[in-house]
């Protein structure tokens, strides 16, 4: 691959062009489908556009010194390392040069979270503390799952090169290896709601008791950028999981439908499982991550790991 | 008007992000606000959402007749909503303090504080007149993006209760800055 079909990955098809609106469907179809669920209309099919376009035209509050500059720094940082996450995503079959590897995809994936994190601390404000609080907690708890299901994956196909771990296991892999390929997506989907912070997990950015966590400084462009690279993360978070789970096909256009429609399969279960729980407590989150569903991701990375010493 | 222009007037008019304030109220307008979301109003069609934070929000609802303890509080939220924004006075209360009137707890109605773009009358106001309310709220965002509606930096407290009419749809017209606030029939 030469530097313009890494550019045209990265700026075109899965980068920049079709990950912003890709961003904003998504973002939609996650109101509308709450909406559905509750019986409402919801809003209309162009809404987080205009949501976009007005908070670009309003204003933001005074800020000086470092903090204030940093504040204006971590969204930004946000959506280009989100952006750079889904412009890495194997979508389209391989053909050769710059392949990112698994661990840049999850180093990306996570900039986002620590943004918040950061953010939420230098706005000084006490809730943004308590939601950038409960958002490292909630990531130290899922991010143990997230990465050894994923390292059970990459171990069960003896690889860290996304391309290669693209293609599901062809039929000569033993039966195990594509049941823990299963088992890790499926441990990836479970997390996905945290890393998304969806409901039941929505704890860091909860608009009645804490004002919306650690955005709750932000106004105008920034918030903008703040809802931009959620919407990317979306994209990149449902993405990695559509192409772990997806058919391994030569053909371009086939590739990406296959990938579109997987994404949006997965927005519309999380979206109904959000609409359809209730926010848990931090305690009770905690638990369920450490307790319920740790077990699982070290049954499958041990497997993994003695599955390989074994061939 | 450019394009621009044009794109951001049509966008503030879909998408009123709303905060609702408490300024002594008997929940009543809090309790039919709250329902103007819920599926049989479902304020969320017009891009309404209810946020968390006052810096997020558009407009700003305010309900009750603004007891001693709330002016400072309305005051700090006002400032905290950044511009262009609007305030919608939800309730008899906010607008004449209603049956609290000469109340020596009261520092009402709220126009003496803030400059409010709408009233929505009614003890409490049906959740379709305050969709209404806030819809008319979202068009004066629209005006001001396109300069057709006094800033509300240059809008002043204003006491006097006959000058209010009712907000006009057309974009065209211009009105002066004393007949800003507009009554919303239900």
């Amino acid at each position: 691959m030469n530097i313009t079909t890494a550019l045209a990955r990265l700026l075109i098809f899965p980068g920049l062009l079709f990950a912003v609106p890709a961003a904003w469907f998504f973002l939609w179809v996650e109101r509308k489908a709450v909406a559905l669920m509750q019986g409402r209309v919801g809003p209309p099919f162009m809404q987080p556009f205009y949501d976009f376009i007005k908070l670009l035209g309003k204003g933001t509050p005074p800020r000086s010194g470092i903090s204030g500059l940093l504040m204006r720094a971590w969204p930004v940082i946000a959506v280009s390392s989100a952006a750079g996450a889904v412009g890495l995503l194997p979508v389209l079959p391989a053909s050769g040069g710059f392949e990112g590897d698994l661990i840049l995809l999850l180093a990306l994936l996570e900039l986002p979270s620590m943004c918040i994190i950061a953010a939420g601390f230098s706005s000084r404000s006490i809730f943004g503390e308590i939601g950038s609080a409960r958002e490292a907690v909630l990531s130290v708890s899922y991010n143990v799952v997230f990465l050894l299901a994923i390292l059970s994956i990459a171990a069960s196909q003896h690889t860290f090169r996304l391309e290669a771990l693209a293609q599901i296991p062809p039929s000569s892999v033993p039966w195990l290896a594509s049941l823990l390929h299963w088992l890790g997506i499926l441990a990836v989907l479970i997390c996905l709601p945290a890393k998304l912070h969806l409901n039941p997990f929505s704890l860091p950015n909860a608009e009645q008791e804490i004002y919306s966590g650690p955005m709750v400084e932000y106004a105008g462009p920034e918030l903008a950028m703040w809802e931009l690279s959620h919407g990317l993360e979306w994209v990149a978070a449902t993405g990695l999981v559509a192409t772990l789970a997806a058919p391994h096909v030569t053909l371009a256009w086939l590739a990406i439908l296959i990938f579109i429609g997987l994404c949006f399969g997965i927005v519309l279960l999380l979206s109904v499982v959000a609409s359809a729980t209730a926010r848990l407590a931090i305690d009770t989150t905690v638990r369920f991550y450490w307790q319920v569903t740790l077990i699982f991701a070290v049954l499958a990375i041990s497997s993994a790991l003695f599955m390989r010493f074994k061939s | 008007m450019n394009l621009w222009n044009k794109l951001m007037c049509y966008s503030r008019r879909r998408s009123p992000w709303l905060f609702h304030l408490n300024g002594g109220s008997c929940n009543g307008c809090d309790i039919e606000l709250i329902a103007s979301l819920t599926p049989r109003y479902d304020a969320e069609q017009l891009g309404v959402r209810l946020e968390g934070s006052p810096r997020h929000a558009d407009i700003l609802c305010i309900t009750g007749p603004i007891t001693h303890n709330a002016v400072e509080a309305i005051k700090t939220v006002y400032g905290q909503v950044l511009g262009p924004k609007a305030v919608v006075a939800i309730g008899s209360c906010p607008a004449t303090t209603n049956v609290f009137i000469d109340s020596r707890t009261l520092d009402g109605p709220l126009n003496k504080h803030l400059p409010v773009d709408v009233f929505v009358p009614g003890c409490p106001p049906r959740p379709d007149a305050i969709i209404l309310g806030v819809a008319k709220a979202a068009e004066i965002l629209a005006l001001r993006a396109a300069k057709q509606w006094p800033d509300e930096s240059v809008m002043v407290p204003i006491l006097e209760q006959g000058a209010a009419c009712a907000c006009s749809d057309s974009a065209e017209s211009k009105p002066s800055p004393e007949s800003t606030p507009s009554e919303v029939q239900p």
